[in-house]
């Protein structure tokens, strides 16, 4: 989700290099989305980690997709050796064994880590939700729920949802009462189906559909939303850069992670490890939800923080309550006959 | 000598046109996905019914090829048993997890094959997996043709009505053809007045008036639909200006709907309508309209029965150009209109881009390119190619 908008440049690596026949051995080469996001990681992960550990840290940038992977590996010159992937990358590229298996005890053992993070090829890296998000300046009377969202009797005007299947049902049911934890069982039901459809007939009047992580913000600052589903930490920055006043309500928010990944048979597998268990340090992700909201997966990193940072951070309790986790294994199996239907539907 | 000096132009337009886009539509009926991965499942089911489940060759043929394949995979991080399971989740919901999980479990398998698979997972006690293992054999399907005609082979591979909520292309190519139908129609009903004006104009205000009408042409078409959607929104420009003159009592929702990106096409294609009505028009004998004024002829009379006729092939190349671009915006719909304004190219750019389904996205490009070819021979019917030369 980070890629949408922060271009595919590529960051140049920070050691220069020196001399020239020494370089035989490869140096680690950390990749993520690059932009903004990529900047703070910089700040609070690379640099720290290069004086810490007086070694060299090479970093690039990449847009997603697990072809690109794929091609790495096929290619038998892969020169990255950790990324942070989505959830759905990294549940594909494990199972068609793109990269290493997760040594836990090597980053601090499974317990540092909350659940949702512990995976068999990954680790949590960051934690960020599709939230519901308004405009205060025009919506005044804050809607509290996925309920009030379809409710355009009590709050008139547009809403804003990805386009597409995913996302939109799980909301679908649980503004029509389900309780998170049925959400996945009812709609592998062709029942369940059905009701999130009829749910969403109600309000598909009013509904503009966006597709870029960028398109909520944008479209609730010129007043054509009334309310969007969005991503979290945008809505924060609109707010922090922009001086926007929108809001946000955590209730059922659908949340889901971007882990660090091993590629699979790299020479620098114990730096890979070295790092990984680093920057996953509690002080250490500590540093990242001041600078953007993204919520961190080591136990205790972010007890600290202010409570005006706590505030904004899917990983809080208060903002964690009733969240439910974006199922990737539903969506790898149901994705193909859920879009031919969503487009159906959406196109009628 | 002449075909010597028209070869560099062909071949280059071979090379560059019709092999990568001829390469392109042939995904259309490729099916390369599962039999590299599951031979021997695919040979053994070629002998099968349909009828009940296959036999046990099938059962050992797919724990083999599994296990081959995983092997493969492992080593190479080749993908390919995902690449094989996607392309079979596409005809069978469930696939996608199925075929990865069974690789895993059959490493470990002991026994009967049969016995091993059903327990691995019940589904494969069913002939539906089967079908669609054997449907995707290959190496040709008519899968992605029939589906982007609401078609499918049923379980005794005859042709099929698709279910109702899967089917969705024959609306949409209606949609497209009546969205471009529209969008020729008021190109139409503007540019020809304007053609007339331009051909009727004093000899110094004609190279103004085209330059307005040429205009638009030195803008990107991303740049004009962007500035449309700056007009229109909610606290744009014309309901600023509405809201300002009190014509209106609150914003009007201008965007995301038919009306928006008709607008935006109209003003995107009206050059293309303008020009060759303005060339029939400029080559039309004038004293002809006239002679049929001095010999009683109402203006009206004269301008249907001379004027009008004459000038029909300008109208026809002009509508020919302006309909066949309209069938393939993309961009245009896709900013300014809603769910329900999106046309077959939308959904090329779904399959390609999206879900990397390119049997699909090239069956849709067939599609297309044989709305615009059956239009194209309707018109060499009714208007005849001979005529379009004038313009």
């Amino acid at each position: 989700m980070l890629r949408r908008g922060f271009g595919a440049v590529l960051a140049l690596g920070m050691a220069v290099m020196a001399g020239n026949a020494v370089a035989q051995q490869r140096d680690l080469t950390v990749v993520s989305w690059g932009g903004a996001y990529q900047d703070v990681q910089r700040e609070i992960f690379f640099r720290p980690f290069q004086q810490s550990t007086s070694s060299r840290l090479l970093e690039e940038t990449w847009d997603g997709g697990v072809g690109v992977l794929r091609a790495k590996i096929q290619s038998g010159a892969n020169n990255w050796d950790v990324v942070q992937v989505e959830s759905e990358e990294l549940l594909i590229g494990c199972e068609e064994g793109l990269f290493e298996k997760m040594d836990f005890s090597a980053i601090g053992g499974r317990d540092r880590f909350i659940p949702e993070a512990v995976s068999e090829c990954g680790v949590g890296n960051i934690l960020y939700s599709f939230i519901l998000a308004f405009d205060r300046a025009r919506t005044p009377n804050a809607p509290q729920s996925w309920a009030d969202f379809f409710d355009t009797q009590r709050f008139p005007g547009k809403r804003g949802l990805r386009r597409g299947p995913k996302a939109t049902l799980e909301i679908a049911l649980l503004a029509d009462g389900v309780p998170p934890g049925e959400v996945y069982k009812l709609l592998a039901t062709n029942a369940g189906v059905d009701r999130a459809f009829r749910k969403l007939d109600q309000l598909k009047p009013s509904i503009i559909w966006w597709e870029r992580g960028s398109q909520p913000a944008q479209l609730l600052a010129s007043g054509e939303l009334a309310m969007t589903v969005a991503y979290n930490g945008r809505i924060t920055a609109a707010n922090q850069t922009d001086n926007r006043n929108f809001g946000i309500s955590w209730r059922n928010n659908l949340f889901t992670l971007d882990s660090w990944v091993v590629m699979k048979g790299t020479p620098n597998r114990a730096a890979a490890l070295n790092f990984i268990n680093f920057v996953t340090q509690p002080a250490r992700q500590a540093e990242m939800p001041p600078r953007i909201p993204y919520g961190p997966t080591a136990r205790g990193a972010q007890d600290g923080l202010p409570a005006a940072v706590q505030a904004n951070l899917p990983t809080t309790p208060a903002n964690a309550e009733g969240a439910l986790q974006i199922s990737d294994q539903f969506w790898l199996d149901n994705l193909d006959k859920l879009n031919q239907r969503f487009n159906n539907w959406v196109s009628r | 000598m002449a075909a010597a000096l028209v070869a560099p132009l062909l071949l280059f337009l071979l090379a560059v046109f019709v092999l990568p886009i001829g390469a392109f539509l042939t995904r259309a009926v490729q099916e390369t996905d599962v039999a590299p991965v599951l031979p021997r499942t695919v040979a053994a089911l070629s002998g099968w019914n349909g009828q009940g489940l296959p036999d046990d060759a099938a059962f050992a043929g797919l724990i083999a090829d599994l296990k081959e394949a995983r092997v493969r995979d492992q080593a190479s991080g080749g993908g390919a048993i995902a690449r094989a399971a996607a392309r079979l989740n596409a005809d069978w919901p469930g696939f996608r997890s199925l075929l990865p999980l069974t690789a895993r479990r059959v490493v470990a398998a002991e026994g009967p094959a049969r016995e091993t698979l059903t327990g691995i997972n019940e589904d494969w006690g069913t002939a539906l997996p089967w079908l669609a293992i054997r449907r995707a054999g290959g190496p040709l399907t008519d899968f992605n043709l029939l589906a982007v005609l609401d078609l499918k082979r049923d379980a005794a591979g005859d042709i099929a009505a698709a279910a109702e909520d899967a089917a969705i292309f024959r609306g949409i190519l209606w949609r497209t053809l009546w969205i471009g139908a529209l969008a020729t129609f008021i190109c139409l009903a503007i540019g020809y007045p304007l053609a007339w004006l331009i051909a009727t104009a004093p000899a110094r205000a004609v190279p103004w008036l085209l330059a307005g009408v040429l205009l638009p042409f030195w803008t990107s078409l991303i740049v004009r639909t962007a500035a449309w959607m700056v007009l229109l929104q909610r606290e744009g420009v014309v309901n600023a200006t509405l809201a300002a003159l009190n014509i209106t009592d609150g914003p009007l929702p201008l965007l995301f709907n038919r009306g928006a990106v008709l607008l935006a096409m109209v003003h995107i294609l009206l050059p293309f309508m303008v020009l060759p009505i303005y060339a029939s028009l400029k080559a039309l004998d004038w004293r002809l309209p006239r002679a049929a004024v001095s010999l009683g002829a109402s203006p009206m009379r004269a301008f249907l029965r001379i004027s009008l006729p004459l000038s029909l092939p300008g109208i026809g190349a002009g509508s020919l150009l302006v309909f066949i671009q309209a069938l393939g915006f993309y961009v245009t719909p896709a900013l300014l209109g809603g769910a329900n304004d999106q046309m077959v190219p939308y959904f090329v750019a779904f399959y390609a881009s999206r879900t990397v389904n390119w049997g699909m996205a090239a069956a849709l490009s067939c599609l297309l390119l044989l709305a615009v070819a059956l239009v194209v021979l309707l018109y060499g019917r009714l208007v005849g190619f001979g005529r379009v030369k004038t313009a």
